[in-house]
């Protein structure tokens, strides 16, 4: 088969549309907005999936859009729109104006000098989306990652391969002279089984991801994952569920980071900061966390899920260090993060898509290596969890977080031994920061979703192994 | 200022879709479109916090190529060119259909549909919203000193339409109008740790909506949870409030769904109708035509009605969830719970969950005011995308709630519960008080005895 699906209409977002933007902004600021920002965004879409040795779906999608948002005293009203059409764009303009009680006069310009020339981040990403495998040789990829599973497993009554390919050409512009456009490219493959005998059941997966890297799943090691997958299957088909209670514990790396992202990263934004939901506004240069946790969010590591050349309303990415030796150092900013809160932008205005507001959010977001190595950390808890795998994870109003284990061992006497399923950890930021006592020197990186105010989006979570002194383990 | 109400034309769009796919070869075709306009608003201490509105429009196209294997795009540009280009998409998905699963029309895609009550309201227009939700957030937060925020908090309005039409004439159209109203405080006393709850509430416009009994609701959860205390680690009966219990039992649907079910990651069997999965006296219907779901769907993704379908009477397992392709393989008819795609999925539309008629309920007389042992009544349950293992049975899951001792109740601090569906459905003691609606179903409080419960005493 060559089936290929059609390419993307030639007529994207450039600096053709620089005097349209000019006009709509500049209406804006006659109408006595404090700022206008216009994000114009193309997608398109490719996701894949495989069960047992088929492809059962194949489902491209395509679309596009414009959020426009306006400022005014500290407020702002945002409308989104499908119509990219001078009227369907003008009466999306004129629609937030409204709702901060402005009206459209069409004036002259005033206190709006045009756009400059346009910061192009995506010029040379016009290939990314040619490069990508094409469909024929994403199907006989995925089939090879479902095929591997049957080759590696016992016990699987399903085998499930997906993948999914994101590209994302968006442009920003601002009346403050923000005027920028790049392409986004994310591509993710996951493998999934579902392992059964008599009463005992398992189901694991795995979802590798990576930005910018067309070849990414040409490069990706089909048999290494399902491996991982399989055994991880395999151990946990016998496995008891866990004994509840307050342990230790000792959180594996990569994934694991996912406990820094739920249980602080998340309030570390300013958008909690605006709620008041977040223990630690007003804290800047006070400990928060054990003096062993370093944790840095940042948008630039080379290939990681969470990177970008430019956030959602046009600033360029930082490496941004959030705690240093247990210190709150930075909370990360946007654009109304900045304006309502005072803490100076950071990069982190992030969005889904054209139909939310950008709100502050983390990218690539990981505590730092220590100077231990993870046998170390093991070694040096009686009676505790291993917690190999996590699961998702959330954060509620007032910093309690929790999150699921998949794969877990109990530690005792400094030693793995029978690996248990089932366990949910739960706590607040506030009390369990200071008790990440002891960080390996293995920091990984994984790639994962996350959703929030401004939508769901590509995140990276990482961290060393890392040791937690005391914790609520959920379990029967 | 309002927003204006969306519209899509069934016959002009048909007219487009049947001149594109008759020049492009194509002969048997079916889509969904929807349209929606969207308003709502949000505040922060007697501030607009964000003010929102939104025009979206969609459409997904799905054609059977030469050798009758099915492909599908989606877009968001109804263009014609974006049309063109859909229809191209899913023609050339198509030769990855898979041959073993093909869907087809829904022999009901012409079949008469239910009379839905869904009066149609104008929008009152986004200043309104504003003001009414200032309004509901002041008289929030005066309802107790340490009811400091609102951090959550939102009113909406919505005016929607969506269309299914398919190449052999099928064509059905729905035009809803809904608002919605959200409020989750947050309070905090002095050396205490903070605590949050809330209420929300739907109706078909936001004159309709029961702001005041929301925030009656938001304040008396927010407020209960003040006073509160850790739980010792063990194994309770529990009382799962109507929300908590309809939100186990729809985290736990591929039970019921016939798609799940042939794809091998459900506890079911394609043959495990009549086994007796709960307690005799339960029974759950599902029940999209049920008055109390605000925004009921007439018609499903590929155009079948909406119908109330009996999945547990007396606790024997009735029927599954169907889409067209579903009912195919089990000899049965579609049941009106399908989406649109190439592999079309299934799930339910709202829960009615209570006793079985004739049932005794059984065992009568339940209070959990009254009980004779500590009682943990499970108000909300938190994480289940994360807590919940749908293919295994089992679930561990944070949740808000209150030990009910002596007939006093005092709030949890944090806790989680944890158990096994299929053991939480014959543990079931009975049912207190009458059925609740809610936004996900109807449903009583359940009493289930021996759950394990970890807490952080």
């Amino acid at each position: 088969m060559t089936a290929t699906l059609p390419a993307l209409q030639t007529d994207g977002l450039g600096s053709h549309w620089t005097p349209r933007l000019e006009a709509l902004l500049a209406a804006g600021r006659a109408a006595g907005a404090d700022l206008v920002e216009v994000f114009l965004e193309r997608t398109d879409h490719l996701g894949l999936l495989a069960e047992q040795d088929r492809i059962t779906s194949v489902t491209p999608a395509f679309g596009m859009g414009a959020g426009i948002r306006v400022f005014l005293a500290g407020r702002d009203g945002f409308v989104s729109t499908n119509d990219l059409s001078d009227a369907g764009l003008n009466q999306a303009l004129e629609q937030a104006l409204g709702m901060l009680g402005l009206q459209r006069n069409g004036a002259v310009r005033s206190g709006f000098e045009g756009l400059p020339a346009l910061r192009d981040f995506g010029a040379v990403k016009a290939d990314w989306l040619p490069r990508c495998p094409a469909l024929n040789e994403a199907t006989l990829r995925l089939l090879e990652g479902t095929d591997q599973l049957q080759r590696h497993g016992r016990h699987l009554q399903a085998r499930r391969g997906s993948y999914a390919r994101d590209w994302q050409e968006v442009l920003v512009a601002a009346s403050d002279g923000t005027f920028g456009r790049d392409v986004r490219l994310h591509q993710s493959v996951g493998l999934n089984v579902l392992a059964a005998d008599g009463e005992h059941r398992s189901s694991v997966g795995r979802r590798y991801g990576t930005s910018g890297r067309p070849d990414d799943l040409r490069q990706w090691d089909a048999e290494a994952s399902a491996r991982e997958v399989c055994e991880s299957a395999g151990t946990m088909l016998y496995a008891d569920y866990v004994e509840a209670g307050q342990l230790p514990v000792v959180l594996a790396n990569r994934f694991g980071g996912v406990i820094f992202h739920e249980a602080c990263g998340h309030l570390l934004e300013t958008t909690q900061v605006e709620r008041g939901t977040t223990p630690f506004a007003g804290k800047v240069g006070e400990p928060i966390a054990h003096s062993a946790v370093t944790a840095i969010d940042e948008g630039l590591s080379d290939g990681a899920f969470g990177s970008l050349c430019m956030d959602d309303e046009g600033m360029e990415p930082q490496r941004t260090v959030l705690i240093e030796n247990g210190v709150l150092q930075r909370f990360l900013s946007d654009r109304a993060g900045e304006l309502r809160t005072g803490h100076a932008r950071t990069g982190s205005g992030r969005r889904q898509s054209h139909t939310f507001a950008a709100a502050s959010r983390m990218r690539n977001t990981y505590i730092a290596g220590g100077p231990h190595t993870p046998e170390e950390l093991i070694a040096s808890v009686d009676q505790g969890l291993y917690c190999k795998s996590m699961g998702g994870g959330s954060v509620g109003p007032t910093g309690q977080f929790n999150f699921a284990v998949e794969e877990g061992y109990l530690i005792e006497n400094g030693q793995l031994t029978k690996p248990v399923k089932g366990a949910t950890l739960i706590g607040e930021a506030k009390e369990v920061m200071p008790r990440i006592s002891m960080c390996a020197n293995d920091l990984e990186l994984a790639a994962g979703f996350c959703g929030s105010v401004s939508g769901s989006i590509f995140v990276t979570v990482g961290q060393p192994h890392i040791k937690v002194d005391s914790i609520t383990v959920g379990g029967r | 200022m309002s927003t204006a109400t969306p519209g899509l034309n069934a016959e002009a769009l048909r007219s487009r879709l049947e001149q594109l796919a008759a020049s492009a070869g194509i002969h048997q075709w079916d889509l969904g479109a929807a349209c929606s306009t969207d308003t709502s608003v949000q505040v922060d201490r007697g501030e607009a916090k964000q003010l929102k509105g939104a025009q979206r429009s969609s459409i997904t196209v799905r054609v059977w190529n030469g050798d009758g294997l099915v492909g599908v795009t989606s877009t968001s540009d109804l263009s014609e060119s974006g049309l063109a280009r859909a229809l191209a998409g899913a023609r050339d998905a198509s030769a990855y259909g898979n041959p073993d699963d093909t869907p087809a029309f829904s022999p009901l895609a012409t079949a008469p549909l239910p009379q839905l009550d869904q009066p149609h309201h104008a929008p009152r227009g986004i200043l309104h919203l504003l003001d009414t939700l200032k309004d509901a957030e002041r008289q929030l937060l005066d309802r107790h000193a340490a009811i400091g925020t609102v951090p959550y908090n939102g009113l909406a309005e919505r005016s929607s339409e969506r269309i299914y039409l398919n190449s052999a004439g099928a064509c059905r159209q729905q035009r809803l109008s809904t608002a919605s109203v959200y409020l989750y405080a947050r309070a905090e006393e002095t050396g205490r740790k903070p605590r949050s709850a809330g209420a929300m509430r739907l109706a078909y416009g936001a004159a309709d909506l029961d702001v005041a009994g929301c925030i009656d609701e938001a304040a008396e959860r927010t407020i209960s949870h003040l006073d509160y205390a850790p739980i010792d680690t063990g194994r309770y009966t529990c009382v799962f409030s109507p929300e908590a219990f309809l939100d186990l039992i729809g985290a736990f649907s591929s039970l019921f769904n016939a798609r799940a079910i042939l794809d091998g990651v459900s506890l079911s069997s394609r043959d495990a109708i009549g086994e007796q999965l709960a307690v005799p006296f339960l029974s759950i219907h599902d029940n999209g035509l049920h008055p109390g779901n605000v925004g009921a769907s007439a018609f499903d993704g590929e155009g079948t009605p909406t119908q109330r379908l009996a999945l547990l009477e007396g606790g024997v397992l009735r029927n599954f969830l169907h889409s067209e392709a579903t009912a195919r393989a089990f000899g049965v008819a579609p049941t009106g719970h399908a989406g649109l795609g190439a592999k079309v999925s299934v799930g339910p539309d709202w829960f009615e969950i209570g006793p079985a008629a004739g049932s005794s309920g059984g065992q009568g007389g339940l209070d959990r005011f009254q009980a004779s042992e500590p009682i943990v009544w499970i108000d909300s349950l938190s994480a289940l995308h994360a807590g919940v293992k749908a293919s295994q049975g089992s679930f561990s899951l944070p949740f808000d709630g209150w030990l009910v001792k002596g007939g006093e109740a005092r709030s949890i601090e944090a806790a989680t519960v944890a158990g096994d569906i299929r053991q939480v459905l014959k543990a079931i003691i009975g049912f207190e008080g009458e059925a609740k609606v809610t936004p996900d179903g109807l449903c009583p409080l359940v009493w289930v005895e021996g759950l394990s419960i970890t807490g952080e005493a």
